[in-house]
Formats: C-alpha cells, sequence, structure tokens
C-alpha cells in the first residue's frame, strides 16, 4: 500500500506538470482527491491493514494528499498566470490611437494675456477698476488735461455719439473716475475694451482693449514706475526681459514715456518682429500730470503718482505669433483652440 | 518732420555717426522714425556736358557723343532722345555704382562707350524730389554746374532724418528747432542765424500798407513786410532739393522762399500780390455771413462767422493761418508782394481747418500755438533770401501789429522737488546745464529762469522735471517698487471672481471664448425677427461711425453670436461650441449715458449640440456659481427663439422673488435661415448682474449617508403637454423627507401609449440620515407619489 501510495504520488504530479487549462485541472482534482477519486479509494481500503501499519500508512496518505495539494495550488497559479498573460496579449492596445477627447473650451487669447497681467498687479497690491466704454467727453479727455479742441486730440480718433459722450479711446477715463471717488494710497488697474477710428486690418482694429495701471501716494517716483514695468515685463515676456524708456508727450502724464521690451523674437539682437531695431514699443507711461491730479481732487503738493497703460491685443499677438488682428474678433473655432 | 542733415547742419556741429545721432536723438525724446539716404546706392557719377553728338554709324537710334567730366572727355553711347549738344547730364563713368548695378566700358554696335548717361530711375530718385525730370529719357540739368562734380553734390541727395513730434512741442516742427534739441542732447554749441536785410527798394513798408487786427484773442499778433520789383521764376537747385528732401514741392522762387523759411524756423508764411490788396489795406476779421472764398487749391469754400480770416478793405483775401485766397495768389505777373507772418489762436485754426476740411503745412503748425516772437525773425529770413535769390527788393520796416502780452514768464527752478518726483539725485549745477542748453535764461542765485518764448509747453515743476530726466537719460533714474509705502491689499471684487467663475466653467463645460465687436448695423433686427417697435431697437447711435455696419451700439449679441457661428458654418467647421462674456447698451430717459450691461451668450451647433446640450451646461453653470433654487420656465414670446424650445431661466433674488436672468433654447428656423446658420442652433443669452445677484462663494459640507438608500422605479403615462418638472416638483412634494433623490430617465410615445399621452419615468431613491428605512415606509411614500400624480396631472401608472 505504501508502494501504491508513493506510485500515485509520482504519477499525479507528473500529470499535473502537463495540464494546460484550468477544468483539467478540476477534472485532476477529483480524479485524485475527490469523493470517487483514487487516494480516497486507497484509504478506503485501509481498513484492512494492521494497526501497526495503520499510522504509518495514515501518515503517508495524509501526506500525499498535502503533496498533491500542494501541487494543484501551484499549478492553478501557474495556470491563472498563463491565463492572465494571455488575456493581457489579447486585449493589448494601439496605445498610439487618438485619446477620446472631453473637448475643454478655451479661453480667447486676450483673455489669457489679461489674467496673467492682472495677476502680476493683484500680487503688487493692486485692485482692479472698471468704468463705462460709452463715457463723457469730460472723463476721457477734459479730466486728463485735454481741453476742447486740443491738439493731442487727433492722436485718437474718436468715435462721438454727442458732442458730450464719446466711446471712450482709451481707459484712462477709469482712473479720473476713480480718482473722484478714492483718496491715495491709490493703486489700481483698469482694464476695458476702447473704440478708435481706424478702419479694419492686419494691425489695426477700431475695437481693442488695453489695461491702465495708476498709483498715487505721497513720495512716488519715476523710479517706482520703472521699477514697476519692470516686474511687469519680466512677468509678462520673460525674466530676460528689459526694458528701454524714451521720452515722449502724453497730456495726462509729465514727464511721459513710450516703454520698450527688449524683443521677444531676437532677445535684441534685431528680427522681423522688431523690424530690426531690438526693440518692441508695447507702452506708454508717465508721472500722473499735476492737472490730472488736481482735477481729481489729489492735491499735486503732497502726492504723487504714476500711471501706464498698454494695448492688449498686441501683447497677444506678439505673445503667440498671431500676425493679423482680425483674427481675433473673427472666432474661427480652428484659431481659438489653439491657446 | 522731415530734416535734411546738411540742413541741420547749418545749425549745428553733428560730430557723430548718423546711427549714434538716431539714437542719441531718440533718447532725448526726439523719436526718430527713419533716415532716408537719397544718394543711397550711388558712386562715381558725376556732371557731364555733351561737347559733340554724332549719329552712330550702324545704329539709327544710338548717338555717339563726346563727353566732358571734369577731369577728361569720354566718349559715349547713348540712346537718350532728349539731349543735345551743350547739356548737362550726370553720367555714370566706368566703375559707377548704380541701385541697378555697376558700369562697364563696352561696345555698343562696334562703337566704344565709357560710360552711361542716367535718366532720374536709373539713379533712384523720385519725381517728387527731381519734379523737372522728363518723363522718358536722361535727367538734363537745368542749372549751370561744373562738369565733373559729384551727383550727390550737385544735387544735394541729402541724408533726410525723419522726426516724429509730438503735439506739445511745434517749435520742433523747423530745422532750427531741431537743431536746438540736437545741439542740447550732443552737448554742442547751437549756431545762431545771423539774418542781415538790406531793404533795398524805397520808402517805408508802413506808408505802403495799413493793417487792422479785429480780433486780437485770435490773431494776436500779425506782422508784414512789402518786396517791389518781383522777378517769379523757379527757385535755385540747393533750396527746390532741401525743399523737396522735406516734402514740399517746390513751386515758384517766392512761395519756395516762404515754405523754405517756415520749414527752417517753423513760422508759416504767406505772400499776397500787393495789387490784389484793395486799398492796399489788411484786416484780420472773422468772416461775415455768407461770404465764401477761392482757396488756391480751386475750391469755393463757404465761410462762417467763426473763422479768420484775412481780408483787404473789401473781401477775404485768405483763411488765416490755413490757406491763401486765389484771388490774391502770386503768378508769374506779380511785381509786388506782402509777405505775412502771423500768430493765430491754435484752437480757432484747428476748428476751422476742421469745418473746411482742409489740413495744410501751416494749418498744422498754427493749431499747435505758436510762438508770437518768431514772427520778425521770420520775416527778416524771408527778406533775406529774397535779396539773396534776387527775387525782388524788400521796403523798409516791418509792420508790426502786435496785441501780446509782453511779459516773459518765469520758472524757479527746485533741484529737490524734481530729484523727489523722478527718485533721481541729480546736481542743480547739472540741472542748470541742461536748461541752458534749452536756451532757458538761468540765474544762478535765484535759480529763477526766464521760459524761452517757444516753449509754451513748460508751465510746472513736472515739466521742468521732464526736461531733466530726457537729457540725463530716462534710462539711468534707478528703479524701485514704492519700497517704504504702505502695503496694499490687492484683490478682485466679488463681481470679478464670478466672471472668473462664469468663464472656467464655460471653458470646463466645452464652450470657446469669443470676442466680437461691440458695435453693429442696425439691419440685425430684421435679422432676428425683432418686430419694429421692439424695445432693443432703441439704440445708442455713433455720429460718426466707420460705416452703417458698425453705426450703433449692440442692445443684443444674438446676432452677433448668430453671425460668428454662421462664419464657422460656412467654413465647414462640424461643430461650434462658443461663449462671450461682453456688454451691450441701453439708451436710457433722460440720462447722458446709456446703461451698459454685461451678458452672458451662449451658442452652438452640431454633433451633440441640442437643446438640452445647452440646457446641461447652464445647469452646471448655476452649480459653479452657487446659484440655487433657479427654474427653466417655457418660453414661447422670443421673436429670435423657436416657439416649442426655447426656456427661460429664472432665478432667485435675494428678497426671494423671482427674476428672469435670461433665455436658452433653439433658434427660430427663420432666423436660422435668415442668418445662415445651421438647423437646430441653440443660443443662449443671460444677465450678468442677475446671475450674480442670485450667486453665492460659500458651501456647507453635509455629511456623507451612513444608512442604505432604496431606490424605487415609476412610470406614468400623462398628457403630452404636462411638463416633467411639474411631475417632478409633484413628487417631491408628495414623497416628504424620506425621498433624496428624482431623475427623469425616460420619455417614451407610442405603441402601447395612446394618442396625445407620453410614458414617462423617474427614479427615485429613498433614504434617511438616522436610519435604515423600512419597506412600508417606502411603500407609503410610494402610494403618496401616484395618488399625487393621478389627482393633479391625470397620470396613470404604466
Ligand atoms: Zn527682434
Amino acid at each position: 500500500m505504501k508502494q501504491q501510495l508513493e506510485s500515485i504520488q509520482k504519477k499525479a504530479l507528473e500529470t499535473l506538470e502537463t495540464i494546460t487549462d484550468i477544468r483539467e485541472l478540476e477534472d485532476f482534482r477529483v480524479a485524485y482527491l475527490g469523493k470517487k477519486g483514487e487516494l480516497t479509494r486507497i484509504l478506503k481500503g485501509m481498513g484492512a491493514l494492521s494497526p501497526e501499519e495503520r499510522p504509518l500508512i495514515g501518515q503517508l496518505a495524509n501526506e500525499v494528499r498535502n503533496a498533491l495539494e500542494e501541487g494543484i495550488a501551484t499549478t492553478r497559479g501557474r495556470l491563472l498566470r498563463v491565463a492572465r498573460e494571455e488575456k493581457i496579449r489579447q486585449e493589448t492596445l494601439d496605445v498610439t490611437m487618438p485619446g477620446r477627447a472631453k473637448k475643454l473650451g478655451r479661453k480667447h487669447p486676450i483673455t489669457i494675456v489679461l489674467d496673467e497681467i492682472k495677476d502680476i498687479f493683484l500680487g503688487m497690491g493692486y485692485e482692479i477698476a472698471e468704468g463705462p466704454e460709452v463715457e463723457l467727453d469730460y472723463f476721457n479727455f477734459e479730466a486728463l488735461n485735454m481741453p476742447k479742441n486740443h491738439p493731442a486730440r487727433d492722436t485718437q480718433d474718436t468715435f462721438y455719439i454727442t458732442e458730450d459722450v464719446l466711446l471712450r479711446t482709451h481707459t484712462s477715463p477709469v482712473q479720473a473716475r476713480y480718482m473722484k471717488d478714492h483718496k491715495p494710497p491709490i493703486r489700481i488697474i483698469c482694464p476695458g475694451r476702447v473704440y478708435r477710428s481706424d478702419a479694419v486690418d492686419a494691425t489695426h482694429s477700431p475695437i481693442f482693449h488695453q489695461v491702465e495701471g495708476l498709483v498715487v501716494d505721497k513720495g512716488v517716483t519715476m523710479g517706482d514706475l520703472i521699477g514697476t514695468l519692470q516686474v511687469f515685463a519680466k512677468g509678462v515676456f520673460g525674466e530676460d526681459t528689459r526694458i528701454r524708456l524714451r521720452p515722449h508727450h502724453f497730456n495726462f502724464t509729465e514727464p511721459s514715456a513710450e516703454v520698450d521690451v527688449s524683443c521677444w523674437g531676437c532677445g535684441g539682437t534685431g528680427c522681423r518682429i522688431c523690424k530690426g531695431e531690438g526693440w518692441v514699443e508695447i507702452l506708454g507711461a508717465g508721472m500722473v500730470h499735476p492737472n490730472v491730479l488736481r482735477e481729481g481732487g489729489i492735491d499735486p503738493d503732497v502726492y504723487s503718482g504714476f500711471a501706464f497703460g498698454l494695448g492688449i491685443d498686441r501683447i497677444a499677438m506678439g505673445k503667440f505669433g498671431i500676425d493679423d488682428m482680425r483674427l481675433l474678433f473673427e472666432n474661427d473655432i480652428r484659431f481659438l483652440r489653439q491657446f | 518732420m522731415k530734416a535734411p542733415l546738411n540742413w541741420l547742419k547749418d545749425f549745428v556741429d553733428i560730430n557723430v555717426g548718423i546711427k549714434e545721432y538716431v539714437n542719441a536723438m531718440t533718447m532725448s525724446g526726439s523719436k526718430v522714425e527713419g533716415v532716408e539716404d537719397l544718394g543711397e546706392g550711388i558712386e562715381k557719377v558725376v556732371v557731364g556736358r555733351i561737347l559733340e553728338m554724332e549719329a552712330h554709324p550702324n545704329a539709327d537710334r544710338l548717338k555717339v557723343c563726346k563727353v566732358d567730366v571734369g577731369s577728361e572727355v569720354l566718349q559715349i553711347v547713348t540712346g537718350a532722345p532728349n539731349v543735345k549738344t551743350g547739356d548737362l547730364i550726370p553720367l555714370a563713368l566706368v566703375g559707377a555704382k548704380l541701385p541697378g548695378g555697376q558700369i562697364k566700358a563696352s561696345k555698343l554696335r562696334g562703337v566704344e562707350s565709357y560710360g552711361m548717361m542716367c535718366s532720374i530711375e536709373e539713379l533712384n530718385l523720385s519725381r517728387d524730389y527731381l519734379p523737372d525730370a522728363p518723363e522718358d529719357g536722361v535727367y538734363v540739368f537745368s542749372e549751370e554746374l561744373e562738369p565733373g562734380t559729384d551727383i550727390k553734390e550737385a544735387l544735394h541727395l541729402d541724408q533726410v532724418v525723419e522726426f516724429e513730434i509730438t503735439s506739445n512741442r511745434p517749435d520742433c516742427l523747423s530745422v532750427y528747432g531741431l537743431a536746438r534739441e540736437t545741439a542740447a542732447t550732443l552737448g554742442v554749441p547751437l549756431k545762431k542765424p545771423d539774418i542781415r536785410v538790406k531793404e533795398e527798394a524805397g520808402g517805408d513798408a508802413s506808408d505802403r500798407v495799413s493793417i487792422e487786427i479785429e480780433n486780437p484773442e485770435l490773431c494776436p499778433r500779425y506782422s508784414a513786410r512789402i518786396v517791389t520789383d518781383v522777378k517769379i521764376e523757379p527757385s535755385p537747385y540747393w533750396m527746390q532739393h532741401r525743399l523737396a528732401a522735406a516734402g514740399m514741392r517746390p513751386i515758384n522762387n517766392i512761395v519756395d522762399i516762404t515754405n523754405y523759411v517756415m520749414l527752417e524756423l517753423g513760422q508759416p508764411m504767406h505772400a499776397f500780390d500787393f495789387s490784389c490788396l484793395t486799398d492796399s489795406k489788411i484786416v484780420v476779421r472773422t468772416a461775415r455771413e455768407g461770404e465764401t472764398l477761392k482757396t488756391l487749391d480751386g475750391q469755393e469754400r463757404k465761410l462762417d462767422t467763426s473763422m479768420l480770416v484775412i481780408a483787404d478793405s473789401q473781401r477775404p483775401v485768405g483763411i488765416a493761418g490755413v490757406m491763401g485766397g486765389e484771388n490774391s495768389e502770386v503768378t508769374d505777373q506779380t511785381r509786388m508782394l506782402l509777405l505775412e507772418s502771423a500768430n493765430f489762436n491754435g484752437a480757432s485754426i484747428r476748428v476751422t481747418s476742421k469745418k473746411l476740411g482742409i489740413r495744410s503745412e501751416a494749418s498744422g503748425r498754427f493749431e499747435k500755438g505758436l510762438d508770437p516772437e518768431n514772427t520778425i525773425k521770420a520775416l527778416d529770413r524771408c527778406a533775406e533770401l529774397i535779396e539773396l535769390l534776387g527775387a525782388g527788393k524788400v521796403v523798409r520796416g516791418i509792420v508790426d501789429c502786435n496785441m501780446t502780452r509782453k511779459s516773459q514768464d518765469t520758472i524757479k527752478l527746485d533741484p529737490d522737488r524734481i530729484n523727489a518726483l523722478l527718485g533721481t539725485e541729480i546736481t542743480a549745477e547739472k540741472m542748470m546745464d541742461i536748461f541752458r542748453a534749452l536756451e532757458f535764461e538761468v540765474d544762478p542765485n535765484t535759480m529763477i529762469m526766464k521760459i524761452p518764448s517757444f516753449r509754451s509747453d513748460i508751465e510746472s515743476v513736472a515739466d521742468l522735471s521732464e526736461e531733466v530726466a530726457r537729457f540725463y537719460d530716462y534710462n539711468n533714474i534707478k528703479p524701485s517698487l514704492l519700497s517704504g509705502k504702505e502695503s496694499m491689499r490687492g484683490r478682485k471684487s466679488y463681481k470679478q471672481r464670478m466672471e472668473d467663475v462664469i468663464r472656467n466653467t464655460m471653458c470646463a463645460c466645452g464652450m470657446n471664448e469669443a470676442f466680437t465687436f461691440s458695435f453693429t448695423s442696425p439691419g440685425v433686427f430684421d435679422k432676428i425677427n425683432l418686430p419694429a417697435d421692439h424695445p432693443l431697437r432703441d439704440t445708442v447711435v455713433i455720429s460718426n461711425p466707420l460705416g452703417e455696419d458698425y453705426s450703433i451700439m449692440r442692445t443684443t449679441t444674438i446676432p452677433d453670436m448668430l453671425r460668428i457661428l454662421s462664419i464657422n458654418y460656412s467654413r465647414k467647421i462640424e461643430t461650434a461650441r462658443l461663449f462671450e462674456l461682453s456688454s451691450v447698451y441701453h439708451p436710457v430717459d433722460g440720462e447722458e449715458l446709456p446703461e451698459e450691461k454685461s451678458v452672458l451668450t451662449l451658442g452652438m451647433y452640431g454633433e451633440g449640440c441640442d437643446f438640452f446640450e445647452l440646457k446641461g451646461v447652464v445647469e452646471e453653470l448655476m452649480t459653479a456659481m452657487g446659484i440655487a433654487g433657479y427654474e427653466f420656465k417655457p418660453e414661447r414670446e422670443e421673436p429670435s427663439f423657436h416657439p416649442g424650445r426655447t426656456a427661460s431661466l429664472m432665478v432667485m433674488k435675494s428678497d426671494g422673488t423671482q427674476l428672469k436672468a435670461g433665455i436658452l433654447g433653439e433658434i427660430h428656423p427663420e432666423v436660422a435661415e435668415k442668418t445662415e446658420c445651421p438647423e437646430r442652433t441653440c443660443a443662449a443669452l443671460f444677465e450678468v448682474a442677475v446671475l450674480i445677484d442670485a450667486s453665492s462663494l460659500s458651501r456647507k459640507f453635509k455629511a456623507l449617508p451612513r444608512f442604505p438608500a432604496v431606490p424605487r422605479d415609476i412610470a406614468v403615462v400623462v398628457r403630452d403637454e404636462v411638463y416633467v418638472a411639474d411631475l417632478m416638483k409633484a413628487i417631491v412634494k408628495a414623497a416628504g423627507e424620506i425621498l433624496e433623490d428624482v431623475s427623469l430617465f425616460d420619455v417614451y410615445k407610442g405603441s402601447q401609449v395612446p394618442e396625445g399621452m407620453k410614458s414617462t419615468a423617474f427614479a427615485l431613491s429613498f433614504r434617511s440620515a438616522d436610519r435604515t428605512l423600512k419597506d412600508e415606509e417606502v411603500n407609503t411614500a410610494m402610494e403618496k407619489i401616484l395618488k399625487s400624480l393621478e389627482y393633479q396631472f391625470d397620470a396613470r401608472l404604466r
């Protein structure tokens, strides 16, 4: 009987090696360990053994059973592994096929640039002020030191509604309004839509967008203006950006400057974007004119301030390399989805 | 302002290269727009005189010439039809460089030619610069020149610097003014002109003419000289070329001299034919009612009583500061002149020139406000040039009607305040040097400075700061960041934060942000089916629009949304989802300014875009904005929308009342057709202020459920007209507290459902926060629900 058991174990373990699927394994288990299985059958014959032999054979039979169960478990593990590998092999995807897009919408490039600018100035303690687009001549011009029939008005071809009401030509009237309602210290930016009577072409639009900044406090210097503009320029165009101020004339600031940034296309060596100059003009700025402070109810002998203004559309065009301004207002989906 | 470099050099030594000069001027505030080198690409081209001319032995059209080029006589073959013996012509020598290439000795039909006679095209010169050039053929000099003279010298081919002059600096609209800036920039002396007039004609000017100013506030000064024995002829080359280089067309010696003086000194001048001035009288007055004047451009101008004119005793002879009259124009027959050098009120000139639509070199200067002290200098320079050119004899004296206040303005230099404003530490000495270079008279003890009469822009310490800063160089100012100032908190307002929420939610829902113009055409209202008396047709109208299409401020954004959807559709783009956050403008009775309302516009067409897609986006927005208690109501009254597929969005105001926030729906098929949008285009329009008023950013945590939910379904058959929203409301009301959620999962019409009826199926979820629900509780609730639906809607369980 001992021999019988040993040969069963040997044969069974050999058979296990050849099993290749899980149903076969189940059949095997039944064949050996099932109620009518081989091992069971042999153990049923134990009654015929002598009392001395019985524990020995019993122990041996248990060992064989354990060996078979272990063999079955190992084989099951092997088969599952093989089966899983096969499944994996079969369900392998072509991962280069396109994803199932959940198409997010995109913000307009002007919004993207404006958000960046807002972030920079919010971080420096500015608030965001807003005002009407259909504006009084008074706030758009007169409060900004440009009385009626002033030649400087020519540079801002204006849409008029009536003699005293117009479409604002810059966001500066928001500053004028803000100064009337707020006492210094003032730190604001005023983003918004502005209007000039320019025909539509690749570089002009009768409607475009500006951000103006205004700071009024005791002892504000032109150095503060330059430092602030440096932070702005680096924030928008990158850390290596340099700025250059050229004297200019605006009625609402004195001294006034036009401000160039080192070209984002070439870094200053000269290219098509900067027309070989190495610099690109992006904004106008200056120290708030005493007449403007006075008109806003602020004493220019006590307070000083600076202001700056820039066109968002042109910065967006520069930043994204957009070569035709009309694209910004055409709203072709294929354009909008590039940003 | 175009300034030829050699003209500038009459008044200042420019001892640096052109590049350095241009940069220095830009950085001191005289921005250089560009430099034009008229002689660019021309080398070894000289004046040649044709000594002999013979027919070419082998070619009918060619001639063989002997040309004197000073050092030698060359044989030149030419095909030019317009030259003859004795002519002076530009000759490109062997080895010459022309814009078109290099000149070599060559054989033309067997005859050697050692150079080429040039046309202005070959020299790349414009007809504006040399108006006497023939249409076809070689340029022939009309002035006597030495053969061998370099062409650049002969034709004064200069470098021309174009400056951008800002409106506050009319003194720089002159070569002399720019020379002054140059001197201050380069730190070199300004060479003041030494003007000498011989006054060789007999008599005194004051005996010959009387001048009267009726409106001294419009004309503070009128100065004049008389010139006799006038001989009208072309002005000399050097003058013609300087005028042309500066962008003015040479006419004749007198006109050219007045223009030359204007360009040089910035004072516009005018010459009248003296014989045309009735009673030898000049009256500066406003035009009389109904007066007209034919101006020099041949146009009959209607004048009004606001316009200042120069008149004789009878009639206007010129529009002051704008343009002269034909009735007193200088012609070839003119023998005696009155030279006008006057000062006019800038605003008045500006209004007149705008009204008449005339913008001249003169009016462009006058309107910026000129220096009344300049009139005499300009007259003298004019007289000097007339004598120099032999164009006439100048009568002794100037008739000067001067009504200006004589006092010269002064200002105190306060270096501390200037440094405080700039954030610099510039010494008082350095500042005084800057002002002296700008022709301020500085008293170093009192620091009181006399402001030059041509600098009326200088009024305050801020103006002085700019003068100091621009010669110190803005870029030498040390940057700082409001150091030592009170720090401030930067933040967005609630409204601005909600606008961010709107944009972000729209993008998350697949909507792309659009930007459209705020003005539009009045024709759009018909396109979107607005009735003739619709309130949205009451608009803010632009008085000077770019055209009809851009002539009113929009009162609705729907037409623009449909227009951009249609653009995308016409470009074969299959799906478009767009939104815009922008303004509409409504006139308000009794108010000067309209009401500007911020609106959110949505639009979509294409795959998956239908009413419920749009509504889903709106529902997401409601969640994101924290708007609770909103409701969609069927909307049949919007003329642009499909009456059966449109809803109003109702939100709860803070006081609990319901308010319409906007509409959403399918565009009316007729509107879709008219706007060339695809069928089933959907759009929505909301008032942002109403949404924001109903919104909230506060969120409250609700504990997660600890007891299981009991799911149930119910399907009922109701009449078609019954709204699902009403059924759901009834279900919620009838179920009581234990109903956690109800959602629609099916609407069915067809077999087994009678005609005019629909089957609606809802999934319900019951749950209690503090216990596991018993079946009986749920059954009771379900019975109540069914009863309520049967009672209210005649519903039958399916
Ligand atoms: Zn570049």
